[in-house]
């Protein structure tokens, strides 16, 4: 009952979406959608998505092979390094390098920028994916006479398969929903071009039919992906314990190798943490010590809120789909899924129309604030939940009663403590995701509410660098830990 | 301890019948072995005694004590039974001292009573007390689990496929221990499990379920000695199964005239012979058989013959390492005891 107005919840921005389409019209929407500007965004677009996937691809699935099956030496460190930028939110990225730069906009600034922020997203599932990879496959490969590139195509590359398309997934995604990277770059795609619509015309149907534009681009790219992985069941069959890989020597390759790697660990890392610092310490810095505190206070209200509202949302719906699952608590899991592929920009359009339209209570406060942060992280935490619950199976419930404890007794002293940790890593991932979120918090927060990012974002539009430095340090502070918990994952798996 | 009696117990999942009228008893301070293939509803019948769910129909007392009848239910907390699952299923996030005082109350608990003597019991090193879980092998997990499953002296001891995750070497150790330890506490219990000679090894009476019924209740030499019908005896060892023909108090049969034991049948019959119950011989006498393939285990072996002309084929258990026949030699098969006979199935 409760999960079904969780997935509800969820599904309200596809609902706007569809409301949309039809209030306007058909003749009208044709007449909205069907312009050369939207022709010209929509090249933006899909050049800059096709362009930074394939980077991000190739680069992430070569780093996890250099860290995961060769010889490298300091790999671990360098599986951190390049896990890294994702401590980095792509605008305070881009703040970085065009603040340094300025000629770093347009479409090659934005589609080297972006994916130096991006690539981690393929290199960690890949990595992950390397480690779960039986040797014992590539060897049956090299016995049945298959070469060494050869049994890279054919055994190797087709188990990666699912990893690299969640990774290409996860970065084309997060390039459709970006707003903050791209307007400061000035490269216009759907979402900052929504973003001005809305500026100038405040919630006309321009806006709204560019959303339903861009809702599409996204539900295209989940139906592709999906396709893509096929039917193919990719985890080991039969039990016992894989062995570790050999690993393949780097021989004379080594040199080169590492300075690729230093100089991709050098754009992505050292340049945006070497401006950063350049900024805090330059003459331009401004220390609004006040105002710092009392941003930073509200992000982390709101962070902790929206963690807080987030992960009570998931449990129950994690806690149907792991303990019933059937279609129905499938249906309802799934469609809180729809928060990753939704642009915060489409999210808080919806929110500004409901919020109008129909509970003009709400508008301009707190709650649809949280409610639009629940809407865009419930994913993180569900999966987490997800999994905590999967490690207190009800078995366990079983013993607990045949040991004369009651169904409380048993929740409490089993599957909470079981599943705590999975509870704070999901806690955690939505408190970081809350205080760098800069788009929906934009077009949401109550008047005279500012957080890290919306004050970082009115200083470096205004092209006030230096000033905008401190928040940008802050929030980089602030995602360390959840990146760290990301790696740590990936080591585990 | 107290008798378990289960009367007229059935159950379905949706509609699917599961159970179709068990009626089980099984005495104070005894082990029963339910056998049965998977998907017979062994575990599900073990469920409803713990009562983790509830039967259709039927009545289940501990003693005199109904947990389950008349449309009333004694919720798990409260029937102290003790349930050992597959792969112990231990709270990883508990010590072993917390595993095992699980189940007893809080003073107890802190008193970490009786932790040494029950590790004691169930084989184990005291040095364990403070490991995890996951420190553990899947052996001694499995002892923990019953130390736990035993802790608060329970009623009834359940223990659902204990050993199948193991392997072979440690599973028959693991066994041994458990039941050593449920003998020396006098226990009750009932174990489920799909391996044979688990069940005849272990139990002092076996249950053997097919397709949500109980077929046979006996002891484990009946069970093994007296099958009840064709498909017991198949399940519970290897069999010889052969045409012949009943005459009074022997059967004809391709490897001659065999004595019946307590046979009611006439005429066309399946007749059931041990392959230990065959001998070969060398001298020339016997029923003519050639070797066809030999599999040599080490303390037996058994060896796959055609009966001359031309078939039908059987198989022999044979005890020691020297005389191996070699395939293609030709050997003489004599029956030793006696045989069984079925009617003709079909």
């Amino acid at each position: 009952m409760f999960a079904t107005g969780v997935a509800l919840l969820a599904l309200l921005p596809l609902g706007f979406v569809v409301w949309a389409t039809i209030s306007t019209g058909w003749a009208e929407a044709e007449k909205l959608i069907f312009r050369p500007r939207t022709g010209e965004l929509l090249w933006n677009t899909v050049r800059l998505t096709a362009g930074a996937v394939a980077l991000c691809a190739v680069i992430g699935t070569a780093t996890a092979w250099l860290v995961e099956r060769s010889n490298l030496p300091v790999r671990k460190a360098f599986h951190v390094l390049l896990t890294a930028p994702l401590a980095i939110p792509a605008f305070v990225n881009s703040y970085a390098w065009v603040s340094l730069l300025p000629s770093a906009t347009g479409y090659g600034g934005a589609l080297l920028i972006v994916t130096l922020s991006y690539f981690p997203f393929v290199h960690l599932p890949v990595a992950a994916a390397f480690q779960g990879l039986d040797p014992a496959l590539e060897e049956t490969a090299h016995a049945l006479g298959l070469s060494r590139w050869r049994t890279f195509t054919r055994v190797v590359l087709p188990q990666l398969r699912p990893a690299l398309l969640g990774g290409a997934l996860l970065v084309a995604l997060h390039l459709l929903a970006e707003f903050g990277a791209l307007q400061m770059l000035r490269f216009p795609t759907f979402t900052t071009a929504i973003y001005d619509q809305y500026q100038s015309t405040y919630n006309g149907p321009a806006a709204n039919m560019l959303a339903v534009v861009l809702v599409l681009c996204c539900l295209l790219l989940l139906v592709g992906e999906l396709k893509g992985r096929g039917r193919a069941r990719l985890s080991r069959v039969g039990t016992g314990v894989a062995r570790p890989a050999t690993r393949a020597r780097l021989g004379r390759a080594a040199i080169p190798v590492l300075t690729a790697l230093c100089v991709l660990v050098a754009l992505s890392l050292a340049v945006p943490l070497a401006s950063l610092t350049y900024w805090l310490s330059g003459s331009s810095a401004e220390f609004d010590a006040e105002m710092i505190a009392a941003t930073a206070t509200t992000s982390l209200a709101l962070g902790a809120l929206g963690a807080v509202c987030t992960v009570g949302l998931a449990i129950p719906v994690a806690w149907l789909v792991v303990r019933h699952r059937n279609a129905l608590s499938t249906f309802l899991e799934r469609s809180t899924y729809f928060g990753n592929a939704l642009p915060g920009i489409v999210v808080a359009l919806a929110l500004v129309t409901i919020g109008i339209q129909v509970v003009p209570g709400l508008y301009q406060t707190t709650v649809m604030l949280l409610a639009a942060y629940a809407i865009l992280f419930l994913p993180r935490a569900v999966v987490n939940v997800r999994s905590a619950l999967a490690q207190a199976p009800p078995v366990l419930d079983d013993v607990a009663h045949s040991l004369g404890s009651g169904r409380l007794a048993a929740f409490r002293r089993v599957t909470l403590p079981l599943i705590a940790p999975g509870l704070g890593a999901g806690a955690a991932l939505v408190f970081i995701a809350v205080v760098t979120e800069l788009t929906a918090t934009l077009l949401l927060a109550p008047i005279g509410t500012t957080t890290l990012a919306t004050q970082f974002w009115s200083h470096s539009d205004s092209a006030a660098y230096g000033a905008a430095a401190p928040y940008a340090a802050l929030m980089v502070l602030l995602s360390v830990p959840a990146t760290y918990l990301l790696t740590r994952e990936g080591i585990r798996r | 301890m107290t008798a378990l009696t289960i009367r007229g117990v059935t159950k379905s999942f949706g509609a699917t019948p599961v159970l179709g009228g068990i009626d089980l008893h099984v005495p104070a301070e005894s082990l029963t072995a339910v056998l049965g293939p998977s998907g017979c509803g062994k575990t599900t019948l073990l469920r409803l005694i713990a009562g983790f769910d509830d039967p259709d129909a039927g009545v289940i007392a501990f003693g005199d004590e109904t947990v389950f009848g008349d449309g009333r239910s004694t919720p798990p907390q409260r029937r102290h039974v003790g349930y050992v699952p597959q792969e112990g299923a231990l709270f990883p996030h508990l010590t072993v001292t917390a595993n095992i005082t699980f189940g007893l109350p809080r003073k107890a608990r802190v008193a970490k009573h009786r932790v040494p003597e029950l590790l004691e019991l169930v084989g184990l090193d005291v040095r364990v007390a403070d490991r995890y879980p996951h420190q553990l092998s899947g052996g001694q997990q499995q002892r923990v689990a019953l130390a736990r499953a035993l802790a608060p002296e329970p009623s009834v001891v359940l223990l659902d496929e204990p050993f199948s995750s193991l392997d072979a070497g440690l599973r028959e150790a693991t066994g041994r221990a458990v039941v050593s330890a449920l003998r020396a506490t006098n226990a009750t219990a009932v174990l489920v499990t799909h391996d044979q000679a688990e069940a005849l090894s272990l139990a002092d009476q076996v249950a053997v379920m097919r397709a949500g019924r109980l077929v046979q209740l006996a002891e484990p030499p009946v069970v093994y000695g007296s099958p009840l019908d064709v498909g017991v005896a198949r399940f519970v060892g290897d069999a010889v199964l052969l045409a012949g023909q009943v005459r009074g108090a022997h059967v004809d049969c391709p490897l001659g005239t065999i004595a019946l034991r307590a046979g009611n049948i006439d005429g066309a019959a399946e007749v059931l012979i041990r392959p230990e119950q065959i001998l070969l011989r060398g001298d020339g006498s016997g029923v003519p058989a050639r070797v066809e393939e030999v599999s040599f285990y080490g303390h037996d072996a058994a060896v796959r013959l055609t009966l001359l002309p031309d078939g039908p084929r059987v198989v022999a258990r044979i005890t020691g390492e020297r005389d191996l026949p070699a395939p293609g030699q030709q050997v003489g098969l004599v029956v030793t005891g006696d045989a069984l006979a079925y009617p003709l199935s079909g």
